[in-house]
């Protein structure tokens, strides 16, 4: 097990790298970094000089060796839109990304799982074939539309639910959380079901088809015969064996979630990360799109690699293969 | 002569083959391509179907201004069956205009994929070694990323590279160059597996032995081997390719409004969407959905029908 988690320690660190040479690719050779610093009437002798003092005439490993260091210390430099430290901007907008993610999540999960058990379980009834259909449209329809038409219905023609912004925020420390107050958790519902509904399409087709496939294996048919419950056979027996496929994508599915937050907050004018990002690609602005990919880079990464811990937990298969001495894959 | 009996033959052994009577049997499979075609006709022929040229500002008039459509509203006029936006663009003209171009960037995207993903997939599986190990290494940190991710990012490099009008102008290269450049990798892998099977064979060996080029066994000999499940994938990604470009296009970094694509109509519209015109963003997004929807559905089709396992 120790050496299964070592190696994919090193394949993460390998991912890193590879992501974080082409982030310091873009910051030193696409964008100036000196044209952020320094006004229009500055002189090439000025400019000459920072750059000496910035050490950006140094040797490129040993600049790209000070970037990670500089990177890993959530320093960025500034942005070339605000001039703010890049740092700064993203630790300000992580926390409204962040709990709009984790609602997606929690609503793919909690209404996903369900609807797949239950039309994996009766899989001619009529109510498994309309979620059936619906999850095809749902997989079809872009993101960005999905969030426009709940906006058309829920804000604008029955004026029930926030159509823009978090609402209203509180500050626990350097945390603004939308959880604490009543217009805060409203303006969390539609940009949570906009963002969730192709993880919860894709959560309930794979446990649907797990479902299926799981009925049909001779330790269902046993425990039927040991005479146990429809509760306890659906449940213990047969939704437990979904669930290592299940956490697989609904992990790697946590990255996507965060990645594509970018549309849903344009959509809502959600003030995170997504629209930091949006902002700096329409600009150009280099710092800060270096620095969310590093980040989303991390991140997927460590979702990964929980992931993969998981696995031993939920699978006991693979505890005793490691132990074997044969090894995970 | 010869050519008329060739495509007769042809078309004799395509209506007897198993692909088509299981098209002919899914009713979903033939509404959907009717769907497709329709669509993909009226966005073609929209300069001699469409009522307008929404583009040509000597034909617009800002007192056709914001018309709802015609059997909804008060003031809707037959001139402008599905409304006019606020600048008295007819919305029906410019969903078939804008069709047409959300079309033409997921057909050349693709290609550009398919091309790319090909190419370097034969090389990667062909040669092997060192050059194999870069390319899938490249691949799979790739994957790691949404597309839309990749996508976005490339046309932000770009734009960090040239000034800003000269982007409007190439807008369509580079939104095409972008979402092709983050969905090669699909391609590459497909076909390098094939590859790896195909080399061992005994054709490709006579091949090599009778001393063709490398170039020309990869092109002519392993690459129709292995194009059935390369062209699956292209149908599937048709459908994503829309919705990448749509998606980019809704963000404001995709395709400018003086060359509205889907997205960029959806985008425009949404931003007067709070005051009740919801006929400007609506009738886009359902061309949108229908499109991609019908294309999705063909793509399953497809993958199910050349695959021999479901048979």
């Amino acid at each position: 097990m120790l050496a299964f988690i070592l190696r994919r320690l090193l394949q993460s660190i390998a991912v890193l790298l590879t992501v974080g040479i082409v982030a310091f690719f873009l910051f030193r050779y696409v964008g100036d970094p000196i044209n952020a610093m320094v006004g229009q009437d500055t002189s090439m002798e000025e400019r000459a000089e920072l750059r000496e003092k910035l050490g950006l005439n140094d040797p490129a490993p040993l600049q790209f060796v000070r970037f990670i260091g500089n990177a890993a210390q959530g320093k960025f430099g500034l942005s070339y839109r605000t001039s703010e430290p890049v740092g700064r901007l993203i630790v300000e907008r992580l926390p409204a990304t962040l709990e709009l993610a984790l609602c997606a999540a929690i609503f793919a999960m909690v209404v996903g799982v369900p609807m797949g058990v239950y039309s994996g379980l009766y899989p001619r009834h009529w109510i498994s074939r309309v979620m059936q259909a619906v999850s095809l449209i749902g997989v079809s329809l872009p993101t960005f539309l999905i969030g426009i038409l709940l906006i058309l219905v829920f804000a604008v023609m029955l004026r029930l639910l926030p159509s823009f912004g978090r609402g209203d925020t509180v500050a626990l420390g350097g945390w603004t959380t939308n959880f604490l107050t009543v217009k805060g958790l409203q303006a969390l519902i539609l940009p949570s079901i906009t963002l969730g509904l192709f993880q919860l399409t894709l959560i309930m087709r794979l446990v649907r088809s797990e479902m299926l496939e799981v009925m049909r294996t001779d330790y269902i048919k046993f425990a039927r015969a040991r005479g146990l419950s429809d509760r306890a056979i659906n449940f213990g027996h047969a939704l437990k064996n979904t669930l290592v496929p299940v956490i697989t994508i609904a992990g790697l599915q946590l990255g996507a979630i965060i990645a594509f937050a970018i549309v849903t907050e344009t959509v809502f004018a959600w003030p995170g990360m997504g629209q930091l990002f949006i902002q700096s690609v329409q600009f150009a602005d280099i710092p800060v799109m270096a620095a969310y990919l590093l980040l989303i880079a991390f991140l997927f990464v460590a979702i990964n690699l929980v992931v993969d811990l998981l696995y031993f937990a939920v699978d006991p298969r693979l505890r005793s293969n490691v132990g074997a001495g044969k090894g995970a894959h | 002569m010869a050519a008329t009996e060739a495509v007769s033959g042809w078309l004799r052994r395509a209506a007897d083959s198993d692909v088509w009577w299981s098209f002919k049997r899914s009713p979903l499979t033939v509404s959907a391509a009717i769907v497709s075609f329709l669509i993909v006709a009226a966005a073609f022929l929209s300069p001699i179907l469409a009522p307008h040229t929404p583009f040509d500002p000597a034909t617009l008039s800002l007192l056709d201004g914001l018309k709802p459509p015609v059997l909804v509203g008060e003031g809707g006029e037959w001139r402008f069956p599905l409304g006019t936006d606020e600048q008295g663009r007819d919305v029906l003209s410019s969903i078939m205009y804008g069709t047409r171009l959300s079309l033409l960037v997921g057909f050349a995207s693709v290609v550009v994929a398919m091309v790319l993903g090909i190419g370097l997939g034969l090389v990667s599986g062909y040669v092997g070694g060192t050059l194999d190990a870069i390319i899938m290494r490249v691949a799979d940190v790739q994957l790691t990323f949404p597309a839309i991710l990749v996508a976005l990012l490339i046309d932000g490099v770009v734009r960090g590279l040239i000034s800003v009008q000269r982007h409007d102008e190439i807008a369509i290269y580079v939104i095409v160059g972008a979402i092709g450049l983050s969905f090669w990798v699909q391609y590459a892998r497909t076909v390098r597996g094939s590859v790896l099977v195909e080399k061992n064979k005994e054709y490709v060996q006579a091949a090599r032995v009778i001393g063709l080029a490398p170039v020309l066994i990869m092109l002519r000999h392993v690459l129709p081997n292995v194009m059935g499940p390369v062209l699956v994938i292209a149908t599937i990604n048709l459908g994503l390719a829309v919705i990448t470009e749509a998606t980019l296009s809704f963000l404001g970094v995709g395709l400018p409004s003086t060359q509205p694509s889907l997205g960029t109509l959806i985008r425009l519209g949404n931003e007067v969407l709070q005051s009740g015109e919801w006929w400007i963003t609506v009738f886009p997004g359902v061309t949108l959905a229908l499109l991609v929807l019908a294309v999705n559905l063909l793509g399953d089709w497809l993958r199910d029908a050349l695959n021999p396992k479901l048979r």
